[in-house]
């Protein structure tokens, strides 16, 4: 096939100042990633200097087909790690022909959210820990796992090397490349407890670039297990029974929690949570209640509890941050499959804006 | 393999000044490409600037055996993506040895109607969408289907991106760049509603252009999927059932509809097209009847409808336009196999020249 890899490879720079530039959208399930591609005349390196555009909604579960047009405003640029030259990603949100973002567009919220002087003020960091699992693609069933059985129990996985112990990790490997490539912010990958599964990091990142930056991380991911042959799952409990779930654990700190003094604050943000812990629950991904169990380093759904190292707790506090009085905690309870637009506009409004 | 590679890829320019000239034409089913190459002293810029050549009638179904050359006259020349360096791609036309245009040769009279004054004066734009679908080599089942089964339902495929949902992007993306190369405007790609079904776009170009980069962009596609194994379908319904069909969607403006007041223009061009509805269906392609349904995003094949935003109507208008009071329209109308000659030439005729 390496006629078709040299085409692939081609560097268009030498013939054509064209760039093509492929926008990504969420569909209608809040989970799904659509994209497509279109071709513009010059290299752009602002979101505000690429023309909106629009997809065929009926089509994604996000329009009548009598009035089909869903509108894509670009709002964040990443290098393309896939054509590379001058060609780019573009993460975009979607709205109505009248202007209105449309129900599945949760960024419009956050961006509001974020743009807020009070929270603008306190700049929001976010640190998120991505899990997911690798599953083969014609049995819905982790890769590396045998067929009709399992692998040995849970124990050498985690950070774990060789062939029987880490499933997948040129897939990991190329990801975290292809994302520094890309431009986002990611701080790390590790292998995790059940194998098959691998957890990346991104951020820290500021508000509202949190979200865009793990959607194209997740929009690369799944463009490399399709290339891999390999189909991604972010379900927060693949596997039943003595198989840890996948998490998206979110840590979080504000500048004055960054600042001297900062722990009282971060005290003050959980107690704060403590008393919405339904309500962000209900907004922290579809299925979770499978995974927060109260086993397998996570606490129970309904209870609220959090402490300093403790894996076991809702909301988890470093060693770190309490020595040093600031800092930043850890929300344990998002799952995998939580919209990070969502999630880090809430953390923000709950801690900064809400009162009880 | 790689010293075939290395032998395909030579680049030539470092010890002769000679090109390899692909000359291209169409078969005579109307839809069959053919090409072969001949060996030219130097560079060429120009389409004039190639001889005549020749092929062999009799095996194309286009001349008798005792009579059999059909004379090949080149109309458009690209950059070969496949061979690069100063090789070229040609595109054709065929002739009896007396200068006529055999009957299969749509263009010459595509040609005569884009130099008419009032059509040249109008400058028509088209923009073409070509959907196809890529079939399993051994089977005439669509890529990565199941032998003996289907995926499950439509939904997911549209712009989706993942090893199970995206099937074939390697071939997809290989085209659109090769397409760049060569100096056709391939404006985007899209992944269509029917998993192993991809659309890409050619224009805006204007007049005869639009049917020869259209033909030229087809011939790489079709090169590239040998290279990848698999094979090229534009039947307009590939799968009876549940599963959307294949269109070749025609884009269309004149310089009156893009300039103010352009949407009555406009208006005025669809009751045309509405009065002479049976006599374009009849131009624009095999099979046609299969897919224009009512269902799957088209209109009834006896209906002529048009609505803004409708993607179940024969002629769409966009929001875009509509709030504009000028733009283009979109004829839904054309399958995948119609020959952009044909369909272009006809649009413009219609509109511009036939009075009621």
């Amino acid at each position: 096939m390496s006629l078709l890899t040299d085409l692939i490879n081609l560097n268009l720079s030498d013939c054509t100042n064209k760039i093509i530039a492929e926008y990504i959208w969420i569909g209608g399930s809040g989970m799904d990633l659509r994209s497509k591609a279109r071709t513009l005349s010059g290299p752009v390196a602002d979101p505000s200097k690429l023309p909106k555009w629009n997809y065929d909604g009926s089509s994604t579960g996000q329009a009548p087909g009598e009035d089909s047009e869903v509108i894509l405003y670009p709002q964040a640029i990443f290098r393309d790690p896939f054509r590379r030259g001058n060609n780019i990603l573009v993460m975009c949100d979607a709205y109505t022909p009248g202007g209105e973002p449309i129900p599945t567009n949760k960024r419009c919220n956050a961006a509001k959210i974020f743009s807020h002087p009070d929270v603008a003020a306190e700049e929001a960091w976010y640190g998120i820990e991505q899990e997911y699992t690798l599953l083969q693609k014609d049995v819905k069933w982790p890769i590396g796992w045998p067929l009709g059985g399992y692998p040995g129990p849970q124990g050498p996985y985690y950070c774990g090397v060789g062939v029987d112990k880490a499933y997948g990790r040129d897939i990991v490997d190329s990801h975290y490349k292809a994302c520094l490539y890309a431009g986002i912010n990611i701080s790390g990958i590790n292998g995790e407890v059940m194998p098959g599964q691998w957890e990346f990091q991104v951020g820290p990142s500021v508000g509202i670039s949190a979200g865009d930056e793990l959607w194209v991380a997740r929009y690369i991911l799944e463009r490399i297990t399709e290339i891999a042959g390999v189909v991604l799952s972010f379900d927060p409990k693949p596997i039943q029974g003595d198989w840890n779930g996948a998490g998206a654990h979110t840590n979080y700190s504000t500048k004055s929690m960054r600042n001297d003094g900062g722990y009282e604050v971060i005290k003050k943000a959980i107690e704060k949570l403590g008393l919405r812990h339904k309500e962000h629950i209900a907004a922290y991904g579809e299925g979770n209640e499978r995974r927060l169990t109260g086993r397998h380093e996570t606490a129970d759904i309904n209870t609220f509890l959090w402490g300093v190292a403790n894996r076991g707790a809702s909301i988890r506090v470093g060693r770190d941050t309490e020595k040093a009085g600031k800092g930043y905690f850890e929300d344990r309870r998002p799952a995998s499959n939580m919209d990070p637009y969502v999630v880090t506009s809430m953390i923000a409004e709950t801690t900064i804006l809400w009162k009880p | 393999m790689s010293r075939l590679s290395d032998l395909i890829n030579l680049d030539l320019g470092q010890t002769t000044t000679k090109i390899i000239v692909e000359y291209i034409w169409i078969g005579g089913s109307g839809m069959d490409l053919r090409s072969k190459s001949r060996t030219l002293p130097g560079p060429v810029t120009d389409p004039s600037e190639l001889p005549l050549w020749n092929y062999d009638g009799s095996s194309t179904d286009q001349a008798p055996g005792n009579d059999s050359e059909v004379i090949l006259r080149p109309q458009a020349i690209f950059k070969d993506p496949f061979r690069r360096g100063n090789n070229l791609l040609a595109m054709c036309d065929c002739y009896t040895p007396a200068g006529d245009p055999i009957p299969t040769n749509k263009r010459f009279n595509a040609a005569k109607v884009f130099k008419h004054p009032d059509v040249v004066a109008e400058e028509p734009w088209f923009g073409i969408e070509q959907e196809y679908t890529l079939l399993q080599k051994q089977v005439k089942w669509p890529l990565d289907w199941p032998v003996g089964g289907f995926p499950g339902p439509q939904g997911p495929y549209y712009c989706g991106v993942g090893a199970d949902k995206s099937f074939g992007r390697e071939i997809v993306d290989a085209h659109y760049k090769a397409c760049l190369y060569a100096g056709i405007s391939v404006s985007g790609i899209n992944g269509e509603v029917m998993p192993a079904q991809w659309e890409f776009q050619v224009g805006p170009v204007t007049g005869i252009t639009a049917g020869d980069q259209l033909w030229v962009a087809r011939y790489i596609l079709e090169r590239i999927t040998e290279t990848a194994g698999v094979v090229l379908s534009f039947d307009p319904k590939p799968i009876p059932g549940d599963w959307n069909g294949a269109g070749a969607h025609s884009n269309y403006s004149t310089k009156s509809m893009r300039s103010d007041g352009g949407i009555h223009v406009i208006k005025k061009a669809i009751e045309k097209l509405g009065l002479r509805h049976k006599q374009h269906i009849a131009a624009y392609g095999e099979g046609n009847e299969r897919r224009l349904t009512g269902r799957h995003e088209t209109a009834d094949i006896s209906k002529f409808s048009w609505g803004v935003a409708n993607r179940g109507a024969s002629i769409r208008v966009g929001r875009d336009t509509e709030k504009d009071g000028k733009g283009y329209f979109e004829d839904r109308r054309p399958a995948s196999n119609m020959d952009p000659y044909v369909v272009t030439s006809m649009i413009a005729e219609t509109t511009i020249l036939w009075k009621p």
